[in-house]
């Protein structure tokens, strides 16, 4: 029977299905950070069992880390507890811990990735709903609850029923100044936050097959902001040249032999999908949010819809416009921002950070714009000053912070103040979700340099 | 380890008709930093419930008096964003056993039913007329049962029934979790994993 990429993967990590119930998958690689396990590893103990696959779990502090002054203890109390407990638990039950300060640390979506943990036809999961992301390498990587986490240290294994497929095709050139986050943002805004809810999504079609691997997992990393469980992309050379080397990729004589298993996957020609949307590449234009879901985007020319083309419910809509003090049909250029947020496990990578400085380069910041560059790990960081970036960063009048999630989910002490309003790199412009009060503008690296310039939403192609 | 059944659940029922309300608003993300699971629904709705000076605002339904009870009704897509089971915890912990809507994101659906908290997901129209029960008659009671699937509105004719999977029906109601089922399966996990090439 024909498969697609999605039950290729799936099928072959089914332990046990249970009848009108769950199937019970096999996880080959979990990924732990600092703030969705602590009460996991607590059930183990009151279990009294230890974790069944210590090798194939990995812990990072990325959530609640500071982005300064690393090498200082951290201040906060509730978040120096955290980073203990994971530190303690890690080493009790034998996992490798890249905390604050270890050469390996940064972001989980970010450090998986870089270290070829991440791999073709892996079940990988994470207590973070951007664990999408790991989908731009041909694995099922979804996002799970602090229950699930304990399911899967105390038996590697979770209990989910299985997706319904979508494939969402985009061919045809993107436009200059169109990055990957702009795709991403322009498929939510087609199929609101809700549209892939019950949904594993295949990105199929010439956009994303001439797409970098990064700019492949700033598109799987936003999968879940249109509800869906995870998206993924088919493994081809550029996946295989990206993770060969990679400290936890297979090696020389392990590599052909998993190299033939990866060479399959891909969907079936006549494999049946659930729903399947097509979209023009060239239709898409640079986008920016200007609302409080990531599903309310629009092309940056263009204006704020009017409450009867949005769709939803209009209370709803009129009181996240209220929230961002915005009307309908207002243009969004030239409205003033305050911050500027260069980071998250969206846009955090080396990519990011090179096209965000070949806008500034030559320019000045506003003086009115405060921004933070915050790498997406050490490994990011490295290559910033290695590559001159961090020269031409600071001629601009910009800084570089030390790696973590940071702003955009403003658990540290970088919270965008109440009422101002930042573009951000993240992925999710929920009220207060960058600091209490805060406003929300996500968009690509490419708009975020450019506002940070003019200090107002800014076209790049207009500078 | 068990927690608690769900078998039936008769209630008043409080009204939140808002769309998308998403996990940062259930429980914003400065509030996870704890290592234990208490105190979460003191938290509950916090930016939507007090003003920065932790004054309640009087606006907010959970800060009036008229509406209480162990159901939530919330608005289309309730819980999208973050898989932070701290957004369960903390409707768990405020008091709430089952919260209904007309659409669920899929992960905080998962955090529920995995706590022992039951999310019902009924047809627009029907959520809409409990709504409007409820708004007319905060007294109104609400029932809520597993056994048979169903959701009625007391001294009124619509209901509507629900669904779930028989196996997370059966763990509700009994109070079953998954992990316990997961550990006798361990032996063939074991086996399983020296079959698998990654």
């Amino acid at each position: 029977m024909s498969k697609t990429l999605f039950d290729k993967v799936w099928d072959s990590h089914v332990i046990k299905k249970i009848n009108n119930g769950p199937d019970v998958l096999f996880i080959d690689r979990h990924m732990v950070h600092e703030v969705t396990s602590p009460v996991a590893f607590l059930g183990l103990k009151k279990r009294n069992i230890k974790v069944l696959f210590p090798e194939k779990t990995f812990a990072t502090a990325d959530h609640n880390t500071p982005t300064r002054n690393q090498h200082l203890p951290v201040k906060d109390y509730l978040s120096s507890k955290q980073l203990e407990a994971l530190e303690k638990n890690a080493q009790y039950h034998g996992i490798s811990y890249w905390g604050l300060g270890h050469e390996k640390n940064g972001i989980v979506h970010v450090i998986g990735p870089e270290h070829g943990i991440t791999l073709p036809g892996a079940t990988i999961v994470c207590g973070d709903s951007h664990t999408s992301t790991h989908g731009a390498f041909g694995a099922i990587a979804f996002g799970i609850g602090t229950s699930e986490v304990e399911m899967v240290l105390s038996t590697q294994c979770i209990m989910q029923p299985k997706p319904k497929k979508m494939r969402i095709n985009i061919n045809g050139k993107l436009n200059d100044s169109v990055t990957p986050k702009d795709v991403a943002l322009f498929i939510i805004s087609k199929l609101s936050t809700s549209g892939a809810t019950g949904y594993f999504v295949e990105y199929s079609g010439k956009v994303f097959s001439e797409m970098s691997m990064e700019g492949r997992m700033t598109v799987c990393n936003l999968s879940i902001e249109m509800g869906a469980r995870g998206g993924m992309i088919a493994p081809d050379n550029k996946t295989f040249d990206y993770i060969k080397g990679r400290e936890f990729a297979p090696q020389n004589g392990e590599w052909d032999e998993v190299m033939k298993y990866w060479k399959t996957l891909k969907s079936d020609d006549d494999a049946d999908f659930d729903k399947e949307y097509d979209f023009d590449g060239t239709k898409i234009e640079p986008m920016i949010t200007y609302g409080t879901n990531p599903g309310m985007g629009i092309a940056i020319n263009s204006g704020i819809p009017y409450s009867n083309q949005h769709g939803g419910n209009i209370e709803t809509f009129q009181k996240s416009l209220d929230y961002m003090n915005y009307s309908q049909g207002d243009k969004i250029l030239g409205k003033k921002i305050d911050f500027v947020f260069l980071g998250s496990c969206t846009n955090g990578r080396i990519e990011d950070f090179r096209a965000f400085t070949n806008i500034v380069k030559g320019r000045k910041k506003s003086p009115n714009v405060t921004a933070w560059l915050v790498p997406g790990s050490h490994r990011v960081e490295k290559a910033i000053k290695e590559e001159g970036l961090l020269n031409i960063l600071n001629q601009s009048g910009f800084e570089l912070r030390e790696p973590g999630c940071s702003a955009c989910l403003a658990m540290n002490d970088d919270k965008i103040p109440t009422g101002k309003y930042a573009v951000s790199t993240s992925n999710r412009n929920f009220e207060g979700r960058q600091g209490p009060g805060s406003r929300t503008l996500l968009a690509s690296p490419i708009v975020a340099a450019a506002a940070a310039i003019t200090g107002k939403v800014t076209d790049p192609r207009d500078l | 380890m068990a927690y608690d059944k769900f078998k039936i659940l008769k209630s008043t029922a409080v009204p939140l008709p808002i769309e998308n309300i998403d996990t940062d608003q259930i429980i914003p993300a400065r509030f996870l930093k704890a290592t234990e699971r208490r105190g979460f629904g003191d938290n509950l709705f916090r930016d939507w419930r007090y003003y920065s000076n932790n004054k309640p605002k009087d606006d907010f339904v959970l800060n009036n008096n008229k509406y209480c009870g162990k159901i939530l009704v919330g608005g289309k897509n309730f819980g999208s964003g973050s898989s932070r089971e701290h957004a369960a915890w903390a409707i768990y912990d405020y008091g709430f056993r089952c919260v209904i809507s007309s659409f669920f994101a899929d992960i905080f659906k998962n955090n529920c039913l995995n706590i022992g908290v039951l999310p019902v997901q009924i047809s627009s129209d029907f959520l809409e007329i409990i709504f409007e029960k409820i708004y007319k008659d905060p007294s109104t009671l609400v029932t809520v049962d597993l056994t048979e699937q169903s959701v009625k509105i007391s001294g009124s004719e619509h209901y509507e029934n629900f669904q779930i999977n028989d196996y997370k029906k059966n763990n509700m109601l009994n109070g079953y979790d998954d992990i316990d089922f997961l550990l006798n399966l361990k032996e063939s996990i074991k086996s399983f994993s020296k079959k698998t090439p990654l």
